[in-house]
């Protein structure tokens, strides 16, 4: 087996792991996880891909977009963060609001 | 900068400039930087959709590399009609959601929206897998931003929930695009239809990028988030998120599947997509009907009108594919101006209930005259955008002896007809005592009005936006 068919063989599975992880779980972190271990996944292919040809130069195309995807992730997952430390403070002050006001529920 | 590139380039660069300055400037300029910029965005689509309809189709090879290297931008009818459709509608949306918010919500949400239509501007002109991608993303992440600008709790969740179902949607686009490289070394739209061969690669690569782009849609059964999205985020921006963004992935899909997939696909895939958007049509509207809030009612509706969009693939003649797009363009007008209304009536009464809208007819004359035309389009009474699509994709099932679709279409109707007038049956009533309804600017109750007649306008003189999308069609 060619190296590279191992690599994207892995990616596909990466990717599908990933998809069942964010179905799945509940939690916040971990469905944003599951959506970066699907990413790396696709990633993962892409690499494979540029090394098709074993004999000459890797193709720089999919490497270009794999750069690309990495910027991409890499904002989508801080936002997802964000997103989710936020909303646990808001509950977290909810919760503490309404074990001590007399309103607060 | 002259020539083709200026033309295709000001729209993508003024909305972006725009962002950038009104982020910069302090809480005052921003609207007056806004304003500047989406006037001059509106000019370059103008000047654009111009150029395309006397001169035909567009193309630019951005950087001066072409295919397969580099990037390729296209403008042609459907895109230019697109654009224009975003430029219109969505300026009448931000109109509307001045002083929605807080203060610091509004310097916030007019920037982000900024970013948003550059990012759709760029994603109608891309003729690029990739580039597609890149686009979406941006959208997406924008569109995100948007929906927690409120930072309160509904639409953190909202905006958290939607990123979550929207990034396994593009990944799973992204990997049928690696899987397409893979095969054919083209990520170019026209090189790829040239290449692209029936094989279990393709297959794998369109099931990937379609199911990517359903869920983002999103077609029934991966509607699941729409409807709490839509409720959890502020009134404006559901009104984006329903008329535009998700037209977006939309018109992705329409691209890749008319250009690249249908010639080698068996009909089957596309008869099956129908039955799902027939299915969708259908249970939408049900649930639409059977909803108590009304913005829930506004957001089901969007899950059964999304349906019709998909009967195209199964019947796929030239008149479906000027259908479902007429249908896009007037749902675009239509569903926003019902949701900017939706958010005037809870501005004015804060009441969220369906019936709580009793006897605001006589208060909110222009607001509700919205939502009944906007109501008519949706429905598919002529003279309307949306009568003109569902006439389109009436014949088109006609002329392909596949009269069920047709009956889905009548059943539909039928159904949107019951919730539309649920809605507005109870604003004629006169007004219960006790009730306090705050004014609303007469701008704020012109600007769904605009929307709902531009959703009329285009059933009235529907030779010009079909005669734009025949420039450069496919087949």
């Amino acid at each position: 087996m060619n190296p590279w068919v191992l690599y994207a063989l892995s990616g596909m599975v990466m990717f599908s792991v990933g998809l069942v992880g964010l179905f799945t779980h509940q939690h916040v972190v971990k469905r944003i996880l599951a959506a970066n271990i699907m990413g790396s996944g696709v990633l993962l292919v892409l690499v494979a891909l540029a090394r098709r040809v074993p004999s000459g130069p890797p193709d720089p195309v999919p490497h270009a977009l794999v750069l690309t995807g990495i910027v991409v992730s890499v904002s989508s997952t801080a936002l997802g963060v964000a997103l989710a430390r936020r909303i646990s403070r808001l509950k977290s002050m909810d919760a503490a609001s309404s074990r001590t006001g007399p309103e607060g529920s | 900068m002259t020539g083709t590139f200026a033309l295709m380039a000001w729209p993508v660069i003024l909305p972006l400039l725009g962002a950038v300055l009104a982020l910069l400037v302090g809480r005052d300029g921003v609207r007056w930087v806004a304003g500047v910029a989406s006037v001059a965005t509106l000019t370059a689509v103008v000047v654009l959709v111009w150029k395309v309809a006397t001169d035909g189709v567009l193309h630019q090879d951005l950087g001066g590399w072409g295919a397969p290297l580099g990037i390729a931008w296209r403008a042609d009818g459907l895109a230019a009609l697109m654009l224009l459709t975003v430029a219109l509608v969505g300026s009448l949306i931000s109109v509307n959601a001045l002083d929605h918010f807080g203060s610091r919500e509004d310097r916030e949400f007019l920037p982000l929206w900024l970013f948003v239509w550059c990012a759709l501007n760029a994603l109608m002109l891309s003729a690029d897998a990739f580039n597609l991608y890149v686009t979406l993303e941006l959208t997406t992440l924008g569109a995100v931003s948007l929906i927690v600008v409120r930072r309160d709790l509904p639409g953190l969740e909202a905006g958290l929930r939607y990123l979550l179902f929207a990034l396994p949607g593009s990944l799973c686009y992204l990997l049928g695009i690696a899987l397409l490289y893979g095969a054919y070394a083209a990520l170019d739209v026209g090189l790829l239809a040239q290449r692209v061969q029936p094989g279990p690669v393709t297959w794998v690569a369109a099931g990937l990028v379609t199911v990517g782009l359903c869920l983002k849609t999103p077609l029934f059964p991966l509607h699941v988030w729409l409807p709490p999205t839509y409720t959890g985020a502020p009134t404006p921006v559901t009104a984006l998120l329903s008329a535009l963004i998700s037209k977006g992935s939309y018109y992705v899909l329409f691209r890749l599947w008319l250009e690249v997939f249908s010639p080698v696909l068996d009909a089957e895939v596309g008869q099956f997509l129908g039955v799902l958007g027939a299915a969708a049509v259908l249970w939408g509207a049900l649930l639409a009907l059977s909803q108590s809030k009304l913005k829930r009612v506004v957001a089901y509706s969007s899950v059964s009108q999304i349906g019709y969009m998909f009967l195209l693939f199964p019947m796929a003649t030239r008149g479906a594919q000027a259908g479902a797009i007429y249908l896009v363009v007037s749902h675009a007008a239509a569903k926003a101006s019902m949701f900017v209304a939706v958010g005037n009536i809870h501005q004015a009464v804060g009441i969220t209930d369906l019936g709580g809208v009793q006897g605001l007819a006589h208060r909110m004359p222009f607001t509700f005259l919205a939502m009944a035309l906007g109501g008519i389009s949706l429905i598919g009474i002529p003279p309307s955008g949306g009568f003109i699509a569902k006439w389109l994709l009436l014949n088109a099932s006609v002329e392909t002896h596949q009269w069920w679709w047709g009956g889905v279409l009548l059943v539909g109707s039928l159904l949107a007809a019951a919730y539309v007038f649920r809605i507005l049956r109870g604003s004629f009533l006169p007004l219960p005592p006790g009730v306090e309804v705050r004014s609303i600017p007469l701008g704020k109750e012109l600007a769904p009005l605009a929307l709902a007649l531009l959703a009329l306008v285009l059933g009235l003189v529907p030779w010009f936006p079909l005669g734009l999308l025949s420039v450069g069609m496919a087949r």
